[in-house]
């Protein structure tokens, strides 16, 4: 068994959204939600984070930290893009500035739709990354032992 | 006998040959010689007499007699030359040709009395004397040979600075002549002028580099080294003309006890406390740093200030379960308060270096205070470990200036990536002053031991805990904070930065190694020279019966601590682990590869982050004034305390 | 030094990780249960470990491996002191020795979020080294030795006569255990200014060993609670110390952060006033 799936812990990035999708993340660790029942804890640190969460459209300004962000993430990582902004570009698509969605600058493995993503679905699109994440996992512990011989 | 000859004699022959000799060349190998000379006679001499009972060495009426006056006229050549230094004082300085003539008329009136004591051992030697001897020769040894290049760069470096070499290297054998006379003279008189050569020395050295700021900060050591002068003589016509101790001898002094030997060996700890640069007499240590490194190095590790605690030490039993004896204890614990405290302000490394000094040295001053077994243990331990440590330290720092050209502390970040060597030896310095399970904790371990059981007036014992337990926590602040610059990953790449010379690094290196060595080799030196010495007096009833043995458990702890420092780094060496590198959190926005963000408006900036200096927590001056007005409150209930 | 010490020791090496983490898990949960959630199961500090070691670990620069090591070294090795029965004042030492290389750790790295955490974490040790030494000093002067076998075989009245020492103690527990209103060197939480200050910049196993590291804290902390109660018998002492230990996460749901002088300040009063007025009165009660 993977501990990565009972331990999750969370980067959540606004990547210049309305702050809609960003108050359902938050609303995930109220005590009516209270993901840390399952281990997630938001921990606002690349570097101790297992899950990108990415919120809102993403412009040329937020592109590099993004980036950044996902390159100082330790392997093996998942990614989870949140709301109509970050699947696609949502209302801003069209915008001369804006890319139509953060797939198009780091990759994405689970998509929240919705304007703003209800908690719920938040939760539901954790729980679908927690599958991938452990398959990085095996598949991780499998170069590091053909590295090692 | 012969030895001690040699090693009083040799250094001052040296010291006028090389001050004659005719070529750069030939004088740095007669200075390279003569310290490994040196060295291995303080060694020989260790070798010849350890663990062996104090011996006394008598000389005959005619040589005792001629000793008499070559000390007589010493002193009042030592005090001519001083009062043609005071040439060019200035201000309030007018003090000081004031305080030789003082100071002279003083010891004269003592030596040309009436049928003064007669002396019938002018030299001796014991376990902690001999431990001195060591620590003169090897360290102060290490620090000239260090020297040799480094004054060769130093004139380099600094323009306008008068060449005098071939003085400066004179003044440093005459300082070693001196201070093996304080450890090895028995006979007080010859005491005092050693200790005034040690006074001028310092004077001088300190005034090498000829600026105003040099001068200015050579007359304060003078002077302050005057008051404690003025006092030691007057200790010394007190033990001439008093009726109840009439003796010229230290052994005698040292053991009439408490009762009878209070009032001189309060004068004389003044004059201790002068020279080791306690408050309120600390300032002039700080002046000393715009010597030269080595000059700094002599002054703060094996010469001078030792010469101060180690009069303390040889005083303590006097000291003993008294009242003066605990202020005099107190004296030292403001010290170390206050330094430690003020230490955490300074950005200049050898400030740093100088603060801490001054606080260990009143961590030694503390236990001479309380003077039993177990704290003289203590004091000679941390007279040893700080010598070699401090040594260390001062060298490494004078080496990094050379090579990065500053000694602000912030500017030696990433010196391990930078200077390994240099890193090392700073790190291990460091370590070796304040972390388990190097020397110095041991002998705070004891000290803490001891204080519990002083009983001179209740809650005297638990004010020096207090002192020493609120004094700890700053030490550890201001070094691992300065540990953790040297550690630091640099910002952007360095400019590379050339090695350290041959024979720097070589001092530097042994002094390393005697660091570590003299931490697991502890019980070695215990058992060969501490031991004999506490012994003796407590066989002579001078101090309580005391068990100075540590326990084998605490031995073996440390050994174990002292092993895993050592092995885990060489584990580490040998089987590095393979992590992926990656630029540290920068919130995102770094410029990869590299300690630098984008900005606002897209401009590439570099962090800067600082160490804390918690001006707004300590105020130097405010704490200095405080710390002066007590230890001074402090020095003039102790003298008044002897008379009650 | 006996058999049965012998065997405190080991089990403390062995046993030490897993005790630590379950406290720190009933901690999260009593957290949990104090902010009205119903909290992560009581096991999860072990998952976040296990997981650690399953994630890759990048570092700024290898030598903070080397650092980490040293750190549970220190802290194994204060831990084994304490529970042989040993000298309170070394275990104490080594506690201070491995509380500095977690400083360098910080240090060696060169992000500004994991320089302010060790700036702070040592004025946090600064802060409660004073008092810290004061306990072993106390027990010395009723128990008449720094070895905490005979501390713990004391006279049951010790925990009286040490009140003062002990309200200092409990002080600084909280700073130990990063408690609010004391975790100025790095948050529970990463979202804040702070990011995780201190364990910014370690990742996967190194961070791993860290926190092993702190479970070891923790269960050297409760034997220290532990031995002011210990001459009342195990099953009495236990318990209290429990209790107390628990009460911290209380005091942290409860405060919010101070700014590093006025810990420093606080501290240092604490310690002056419990402390050295327990010190002083010592020998009239």
């Amino acid at each position: 068994m993977s501990f990565l799936k009972k331990s999750p812990w969370i980067l959540h990035y606004a990547a210049t959204s309305c702050n809609g999708c960003d108050i359902e993340v938050l609303a995930c660790l109220t005590p009516l939600y209270d993901v840390e029942r399952f281990g997630i804890i938001n921990t606002g640190n690349p570097k101790h984070a297992d899950i990108l969460m990415v919120t809102g459209s993403v412009n040329e300004e937020s592109r590099k930290v993004l980036e950044n962000l996902y390159a100082q993430m330790p392997d093996p990582k998942a990614v989870i893009a949140i709301g109509a902004c970050a699947l696609s570009g949502g209302i801003f698509r069209d915008a001369y500035n804006v890319y139509a969605g953060i797939d198009q600058v780091i990759p994405v493995d689970v998509y929240v739709p919705g304007c703003a993503a209800r908690p719920e679905s938040i939760i539901d699109g954790v729980v679908q990354a927690l599958g991938i994440l452990e398959e990085r996992g095996k598949q991780r512990k499998r170069q590091r032992k053909v590295a090692l011989s | 006998m012969l030895l001690i000859a040699f090693l009083i004699g040799f250094p001052a022959l040296v010291a006028l040959a090389v001050a004659v000799a005719p070529t750069a060349d030939l004088r740095s190998q007669l200075v390279r010689w003569s310290a490994v000379a040196l060295a291995v006679g303080s060694a020989v001499l260790a070798a010849a007499y350890f663990r062996s009972e104090p011996l006394y060495f008598s000389v005959g009426e005619g040589l005792r007699q001629l000793l008499d006056l070559a000390f007589m006229i010493g002193g009042l050549v030592v005090a001519a030359v001083l009062l043609f230094s005071c040439r060019r004082v200035k201000g309030k300085e007018w003090a000081i040709p004031a305080l030789i003539v003082l100071q002279t008329s003083l010891i004269l009136v003592a030596e040309l009395g009436p049928a003064h004591p007669v002396v019938e051992n002018p030299f001796y030697v014991d376990g902690f004397s001999l431990l001195m001897v060591l620590i003169i020769g090897l360290v102060g040894g290490l620090i000239t040979l260090y020297a040799i290049r480094y004054m060769r760069d130093y004139h380099a470096h600094a323009n306008g600075v008068a060449d005098r070499q071939p003085a400066f290297f004179a003044v440093v054998f005459l300082f070693f002549t001196a201070m093996f006379g304080i450890v090895l003279t028995n006979h007080i008189t010859g005491l005092f002028f050693f200790w005034e050569i040690t006074t001028f020395c310092s004077f001088w050295l300190i005034s090498y580099s000829g600026t105003d700021e040099a001068i200015r900060n050579g007359y304060r050591a003078l002077a302050l080294n005057l008051i404690g002068g003025v006092c030691f003589a007057a200790g010394i016509v007190w033990m001439t003309y008093s009726p109840d101790l009439r003796t010229w001898e230290l052994d005698t002094l040292i053991a009439s006890g408490g009762a009878v030997a209070l009032i001189p060996a309060a004068l004389i700890a003044v004059a201790g406390l002068t020279k080791a640069a306690q408050m309120p007499f600390h300032s002039w240590l700080l002046g000393a740093m715009v010597a030269p490194t080595p000059v700094s190095a002599l002054l703060h590790s094996s010469t001078m200030v030792k010469a101060g605690v180690f009069i303390l030490v040889k005083l303590a039993p006097v000291f003993h379960g008294t009242v003066p004896g605990l202020l005099l204890a107190l004296i030292g614990g403001v010290t170390f308060l206050a330094t430690s405290l003020i230490a955490i302000n300074q950005r200049n490394a050898k400030l740093v270096l100088a603060y801490s000094t001054i606080a260990n040295l009143g961590l030694i001053v503390m236990c001479a205070g309380v003077g039993t077994t177990a704290t003289l243990w203590a004091a000679i331990l941390l007279i040893l470990f700080h010598a070699v440590a401090k040594a260390l330290l001062f060298l490494s720092v004078g080496s990094t200036e050379h090579l990065i050209g500053s000694r602000d502390i912030e500017d030696m970040e990433g010196l391990v990536y930078r200077q390994p060597i240099l890193a090392m030896t700073l790190m291990v310095g460091m370590l070796g002053m304040f972390l388990a399970p190097f020397g110095m904790l041991i002998s705070k371990y004891t000290c803490f031991k001891a204080f519990l059981t002083v009983d001179v007036f209740p809650g005297g014992g638990v004010l020096l805990l207090v002192i020493l337990a609120f004094g700890s926590a700053p030490t550890l602040f201001f070094w691992t904070k300065w540990m953790g610059k040297l550690v630091a990953m640099p910002r952007r790449e360095q400019p590379r930065i050339g090695a350290v010379p041959g024979e720097e690094s070589f001092a530097l290196l042994v002094l390393t190694a005697a660091t570590y060595i003299s931490c697991v080799l502890f019980p070695v030196v215990d058992w060969a020279f501490i031991q004999p010495f506490t012994h003796d007096l407590m066989m002579s009833g001078l101090i309580p019966v005391g068990d100075d043995s540590t326990p084998w458990e605490t031995v073996l702890m440390m050994t174990l601590m002292l092993g895993g420092l050592f092995l885990l780094p060489l584990l580490f060496w040998l089987r590095p682990p393979k992590f992926t590198p990656i630029s540290g959190y920068l919130s995102g926005a770094n410029v990869a590869g590299s300690a630098s963000y984008r900005g606002a408006m897209g401009a590439e900036r570099e962090v800067a982050a600082r160490g804390y200096y918690l001006t707004t927590l300590i105020d130097e001056q405010r704490l200095t004034r405080q710390g002066v007005l007590a230890a001074g409150a402090l020095t003039i209930a102790m003298l008044a305390g002897t008379l009650a | 030094m006996s058999y049965e010490t012998l065997a405190l020791a080991a089990a403390f090496i062995v046993l030490g990780p897993l005790v630590g983490g379950l406290l720190a898990g009933i901690d999260r949960r009593l957290t949990a249960r104090m902010q009205s959630r119903q909290g992560p199961p009581i096991l999860q500090p072990f998952y976040d470990v296990l997981k650690l070691f399953e994630k890759d670990t990048t570092i700024v620069t290898s030598l903070q491996t080397l650092y980490v090591w040293c750190f549970l070294f220190f802290m194994v090795i204060s831990g084994v002191i304490l529970y042989l029965g040993g000298d309170l004042l070394i275990s104490l030492f080594a506690l201070t020795v491995s509380g500095i290389f977690l400083v360098l750790t910080a240090e060696s790295t060169n992000s500004p979020y994991s320089k302010i955490g060790s700036a702070r974490e040592l004025v946090l040790m600064m802060a409660y080294e004073p008092m810290l030494i004061m306990v072993p000093l106390g027990f010395f002067l009723v128990a008449g030795s720094f070895r905490a076998a005979d501390i713990a075989a004391g006279d049951p009245s010790q925990v009286i006569q040490l009140l003062g020492v002990l309200i200092g103690f409990l002080f600084i527990l909280t700073i130990k255990l990063r408690k609010s209103p004391f975790d100025l060197s790095s948050s529970h939480h990463g979202h804040q200014e702070l990011v995780k200050g201190l364990t910014t910049d370690i990742t996967g196993s190194d961070l791993a060993l860290v926190e092993i590291g702190h479970w070891y804290e923790n269960v050297i902390l409760l034997g220290w609670l532990y031995l002011f109660f210990a001459p009342l018998g195990v099953l009495w002492a236990l318990p209290i110390a429990l209790v107390l230990f628990f009460a911290e996460v209380l005091v942290d749901n409860t405060n919010a952060r101070l700014k590093w002088g006025t810990t420093v300040k606080a501290s240092w009063w604490v310690a002056g006033l419990f402390g050295v007025t327990n010190l002083l009165v010592l020998p009239f009660i």
